[in-house]
């Protein structure tokens, strides 16, 4: 019990003295999953809207694919990624291995099946509805998925937030890529990692609970944004 | 294509069906489908009405003209001279569906979505679509979501949406079947409307007293299959076929076409 009142006032002391290095690994955590979570989602929101507009052999397959994607676990993706950017990987000559880029790579790598698969659900429901109309409007196939696109954008806040969600709070992956040095790629998974490993639990958990806070002012915003939208606008 | 006629340049009429047929699941739906739809510069009628009972295949008829539905046998052929180009063919025809469905946005976003496919700038937009909606009654809710409108409402915007693109030939899938009867009259009033200004309309329809008062020709379906395709006046007073006959009089029953059903099972309409 007296590590979670540790960890409490921990949290407190590190939010309200304004600590430098904790602010240093939360905005390179926010940095690397917020520029991950954007990459995957042009990637995997127009591949998502594709897989549900479009009729294609393999289409199945491919949704159960993605959708098997989605449970990815993260130490394979780093240790994919790893082998990839090392000095004797295929990518090895770009130097990447143990930077922020590293980290965004492998995210965008975990987050993309989430997008992709929630975007699909999303819009098949959505291009049952519309698809006669927009084939009678002679929409082509690109301004039909732009048209489900915005439509659904309320709705796609949703698969964003999941992807965020999975960014954030891994571990696995940023830990083999990033290497979690000190002011270079150290972000706040690894930073509790580290801390638990290295017996300081109350830091550890400290940091948790600001991860935490974190995560829930991202989704509390994502939420609000889509009430406030639906409420004025789409019905 | 033996029969090519040559229209004045621009148009995407005549419109002619070759034996066509359709199935689904494995039915067939739609059977041995033959006939021309003229353009309007051969002083053909300007409305077609397709009347049949439930399941007769009008509606699939109409998705087969409009290219929503491919057909499984035989041709739908343009014989037009703008028909050269499939892509013409599609952005000179509309449609308005029994349930209008309304994209997720206001209303005049709605209309202005069908004049940005056909490359319409923004510029000019605005101006057409506040006067669509004017025209339509709607002007007052150009900023309501349209989802938000009454049903009636809705398919005068779907019908402003349609007659946004200025098409040649408009499709009519019963429009007015869910309407009451002031919002059945509006309907009707800008399909009139349309059609003075040159558009070929095609509509399918279950209102008798309607097809009567509005039909130039009418075609009367039957299990898939025209049985008769008239002019109107000609159709009401002497039918020929006797199953159009009884459809009139009121007589062509429902257990009367499941049973002729049973055997064969019942086309989607």
């Amino acid at each position: 019990m007296d590590t979670f009142l540790d960890a409490l006032s921990a949290a407190f002391a590190l939010i309200f003295a304004g600590d430098a290095d904790l602010l240093q690994i939360l905005s390179l955590s926010l940095q690397v999953s917020l520029s991950a979570v954007a990459i995957a989602v042009l990637i995997g929101m127009p591949l998502g809207g594709l897989i549900a507009i479009r009729r294609f052999p393999g289409r199945q397959v491919l949704i159960v694919v993605f959708n098997a994607l989605m449970g990815l676990p993260p130490v394979v993706v780093g240790l994919g990624v790893y082998l990839l950017l090392s000095r004797s990987g295929p990518f090895g000559v770009f130097g990447l291995l143990y930077t922020p880029t590293a980290m965004i790579i492998a995210q965008v790598i975990l987050v993309v099946p989430i997008i992709v698969s929630l975007t699909r659900q999303t819009l098949d429901a959505l291009w049952r509805e519309y698809s006669e109309t927009l084939n009678s409007l002679a929409a082509s196939p690109a301004q039909s998925l732009v048209a489900v696109l915005w439509d659904a954008r309320f709705s796609l806040i949703t698969a964003v937030l999941a992807g965020l969600g999975r960014a954030i709070a891994e571990v696995g992956a940023v830990m083999i890529v990033g290497g979690n040095i000190d002011s270079v790629t150290r972000v706040m998974t690894t930073a509790i990692a580290l801390e638990a490993s290295k017996g300081e639990l109350a830091l550890a958990l400290g940091l948790g609970i600001i991860l935490l806070l974190v995560s829930v002012c991202l989704n509390l915003f994502g939420h609000g944004m889509t009430r406030l939208v639906t409420n004025e606008a789409t019905q | 294509m033996t029969d090519r006629q040559h229209q004045p340049s621009g148009a995407i009429l005549p419109l002619s069906l070759q034996g066509v047929g359709l199935f689904r699941d494995g039915k067939r739906v739609i059977k041995d489908v033959d006939c021309t739809f003229e353009g309007r510069e051969d002083n053909a009628p300007g409305k077609t009405f397709i009347v049949g009972p439930n399941g007769a295949g009008k509606s699939l008829l109409l998705r087969i003209c409009h290219g929503l539905v491919r057909p499984d046998e035989g041709r739908v052929i343009w014989l037009g001279d703008a028909a050269k180009d499939a892509n013409t063919v599609k952005k000179r025809q509309a449609m308005v569906f029994q349930r209008p469905v309304l994209l997720r946005r206001s209303a005049q976003a709605n209309i202005d979505f069908a004049l940005s496919l056909r490359g319409i700038p923004r510029s000019e937009r605005s101006d057409r679509v506040q006067a669509l909606l004017q025209q339509t009654g709607l002007g007052r809710l150009a900023k309501t979501p349209a989802r938000a409108l009454s049903f009636g409402e809705q398919q005068r915007l779907a019908l402003a949406r349609a007659l946004a693109i200025e098409p040649e030939l408009l499709y009519l899938d019963e429009p007015t079947a869910s309407l009451d009867p002031a919002s059945a009259h509006m309907v009707e009033d800008l399909v009139e409307q349309a059609v003075s200004k040159g558009t070929r309309v095609i509509m399918s329809s279950h209102d008798l007293a309607q097809t009567a008062r509005m039909a130039d020709d009418v075609i009367f379906m039957h299990r898939g299959r025209i049985k008769e395709r008239a002019v109107a006046a000609d159709f009401f007073n002497a039918p020929k076929n006797d199953l159009a006959r009884d459809f009139l009089d009121g007589k062509l029953l429902w257990w009367r076409r499941r049973s002729i059903y049973g055997s064969e099972g019942e086309p989607c309409g």
